[in-house]
């Protein structure tokens, strides 16, 4: 009896261990969070195709660095069409995308419609659609970008600002005329002009996205107007010109130059730094990048939102960029670092 | 009757009298010397262009590669300083690339006997091409500091003369002294002017043509420089503008003749001071971009008409892939 209760203690002793080892080994495995598997298998091989208007820019490269750096750990697939600048070669790679049934397509639009009805057309046929600072005239589920407007106005209030007890002439370098984007700044201008009718504007010429053209433009508007107080620029790759243009005048600091910009190192902070340009609107394209990648985590995992279901906008929080925070890390970004992490 | 006839030169030179005197008349603020200044160096660059374009047009060809000339090797340099290589350095890799870039251009014409116009057409969206694909990280190259000092080429001024008109007045005159005081300049007319006749002379016409194309890509080269020294930046996409129509409606404008052999330096001075009182009067008018556009194309139909009415197309002069 002796050895038989002693075997039982034993076995009761072994199955108390067992059974609390076991409990310690439940807590060890921790909780399984419900929707993590189904989000991992909503992304893992998803294609995502990017039709911008150009490669080889700072904006569409750090857009397609920013959105391989958060959505290709997850698996995604991603596929490049360059249409180089080349509106009909633009339109034909997204007809052919249509039917190659990518999940998600990125778009820069080259202007308002060209691209529209075929936009519809991809998500009627269940791909959603993202477009990226130049929208188009189709609402799709989502556009994450720049607001031209705003940029315009903002940029036209500092120049105005700056006038203030000058002479109150300014000068516009607008970009190239068929660009939805330099029209919609154009109008963001008109509406601050349209408040302070004591700004003459001397000059409103389109420089062509061009350096060249818009240090030609305004070294005659220069010339002639030696007292100009203000110039508003559309984009900070071609006010580069028209920096120059006023810094061989020997007006650097005299007339305020206001522009707008992704954000990048070279290109934005360095020449506010250098006191080339006053104020620099930017983009930041690293957190468009961001914003993008996350309205696509967004609509590839939840279940309900068909392409074209819902329909939301996320218009960029611009940073404007002066000599306050032009020498800050991160007022700006640096394409080369970006495209590291993205794993190029 | 010969004394009846009036050339293109003369035409085109009273037109820019005319043009010259309506702006200093009409246009508060044109004539005064900081504009007329402002005037030429905004054209300077277009004027080293057309001082290249006029030797390959003067000796029978066209050269459509120019632009890609222009932007690639000098944008070269740029991204080779940024990139830690040293500006002489990188300055001698672009030149031996227009080198090469010229050679090709002329083997294709002299010696393989393509058509010049599709020849530096399919060339020029090459070299383009190859310099975006992979030269360069974006398409507007940016200055770096390696750079300093090499932006007084395009922003300095000698004695209040900015310095980009001054590089163009020495390109004019190294330009205008081969064409006029070099043997290699007259074999140049000589080939322009009637090829086969050049030939049968025992002038060496396939080296001439050679030449020809690897001094447009020198010069283009040159003037990409120029450019980017002047914007502290080279934007590669120009390639994609209409600049080409430019430099061609310089050449063409001033009166040398497309059908080869005719025209000279002062012919590239006449057009380019008259594209630079244009678009300067347009400028200061703040006339519309697209009615910029129109006058520059009723220009140069006007021009073009007037060149095949002076310098009529006969089959002693025509050529395959004539334009």
């Amino acid at each position: 009896m002796v050895s038989y209760s002693k075997w039982l203690t034993a076995g009761l002793i072994a199955v108390g261990v067992a059974a609390a080892s076991s409990g310690v080994f439940a807590a060890e495995q921790g909780l399984n969070e419900p929707f993590q598997g189904a989000f991992r298998e909503a992304l893992t091989g998803k294609t995502i195709a990017f039709v911008p208007v150009a490669m080889n820019f700072d904006l569409t490269e750090g857009w397609w660095a920013g959105l391989k750096k958060e959505l290709k750990p997850y698996g995604v697939k991603f596929e490049l069409r360059d249409p180089n600048w080349n509106t009909n070669a633009g339109a034909q790679a997204v007809t052919s995308l249509v039917s190659e049934k990518p999940a998600v397509m990125v778009i820069h639009n080259p202007d308002v419609q060209t691209y529209a009805k075929l936009l519809k057309r991809a998500e009627d046929e269940g791909i959603y659609v993202v477009q990226i600072n130049m929208g188009s005239a189709y609402r799709s589920s989502a556009f994450v970008g720049a607001n031209w407007i705003e940029i315009g106005e903002r940029d036209t209030e500092a120049v105005v600002n700056a006038c203030k007890g000058k002479s109150n002439k300014i000068a516009i370098v607008q970009g190239a005329l068929s660009a939805a984007a330099s029209a919609y700044t154009l109008r963001g201008v008109s509406n601050v002009l349209a408040k302070h009718p004591e700004i003459t504007v001397v000059s409103s010429q389109a420089a062509d996205w061009d350096a060249a053209k818009a240090k030609a433009i305004t070294q005659t508007v220069l010339k002639q107007n030696p007292d100009l107080c203000g110039i508003v620029g559309f984009w900070d790759g071609m006010d580069i010109g028209t920096a120059a243009a006023v810094k061989e005048a020997g007006l650097t600091g005299k007339v305020f130059v206001a522009t707008s910009g992704g954000g990048e190192r070279r290109g934005a902070c360095d020449l506010v730094k250098a006191g080339a340009l006053d104020l620099d609107l930017s983009y930041d394209v690293p957190t468009q990048a961001a914003q993008m990648a996350g309205t696509i985590k967004w609509l590839l995992s939840s279940s309900d939102a068909k392409a074209g279901a819902v329909k939301g906008s996320e218009y960029t929080t611009l940073i404007p960029i002066t000599k306050a925070n032009a020498e800050a890390a991160t007022t700006c970004w640096n394409l080369d670092d970006l495209k590291k992490e993205a794993g190029e | 009757m010969k004394s009846f006839r009036i050339t293109q030169q003369e035409i085109v030179f009273v037109v820019f009298a005319l043009l010259f005197l309506f702006c200093s008349l009409f246009l508060k603020g044109f004539l005064t010397s900081e504009n007329i200044l402002t005037l030429i160096q905004n054209v300077s660059v277009l004027g080293i262009l057309a001082l290249a374009m006029a030797i390959v047009v003067i000796g029978g060809g066209i050269d459509i590669s120019l632009i890609a000339a222009l932007a690639v090797p000098p944008g070269l340099v740029l991204q080779m300083v940024q990139n830690g290589h040293s500006l002489a350095g990188s300055i001698v890799t672009a030149f031996a690339i227009s080198i090469a870039f010229g050679l090709i251009n002329g083997w294709l014409i002299a010696f393989a006997e393509v058509p010049s116009l599709f020849a530096t057409l399919a060339t020029g969206i090459f070299l383009a091409g190859f310099g975006q694909a992979f030269l360069f990280q974006v398409d507007v190259v940016q200055w770096s500091d390696g750079m300093s000092g090499f932006d007084r080429l395009g922003q300095a001024s000698v004695l209040g003369v900015p310095m980009p008109i001054i590089l163009f007045a020495l390109a004019a005159l190294a330009v205008a002294f081969l064409l006029r005081r070099t043997r290699w300049g007259a074999y140049i007319y000589a080939v322009g002017d009637n090829y086969s006749a050049a030939r049968v002379t025992g002038i060496p016409t396939r080296p001439i043509i050679v030449l020809q194309y690897v001094l447009a890509a020198l010069i283009g080269c040159f003037a990409g420089l120029v450019l980017a020294a002047s914007v502290n930046s080279m934007p590669t996409r120009i390639f994609n503008s209409t600049l080409i129509y430019d430099v061609i409606l310089v050449v063409v404008l001033g009166g040398i003749g497309l059908s080869g052999g005719r025209g000279g330096v002062i012919n590239v001075i006449l057009g380019t001071l008259l594209i630079g009182t244009m678009l300067n009067g347009m400028t200061i008018l703040n006339m519309p971009y697209a009615a910029q556009n129109l006058v520059k194309g009723v220009v140069l139909l006007a021009a073009v008409i007037a060149d095949s009415f002076l310098n009529p197309r006969n089959e002693e002069t025509a050529q395959q892939g004539d334009i």
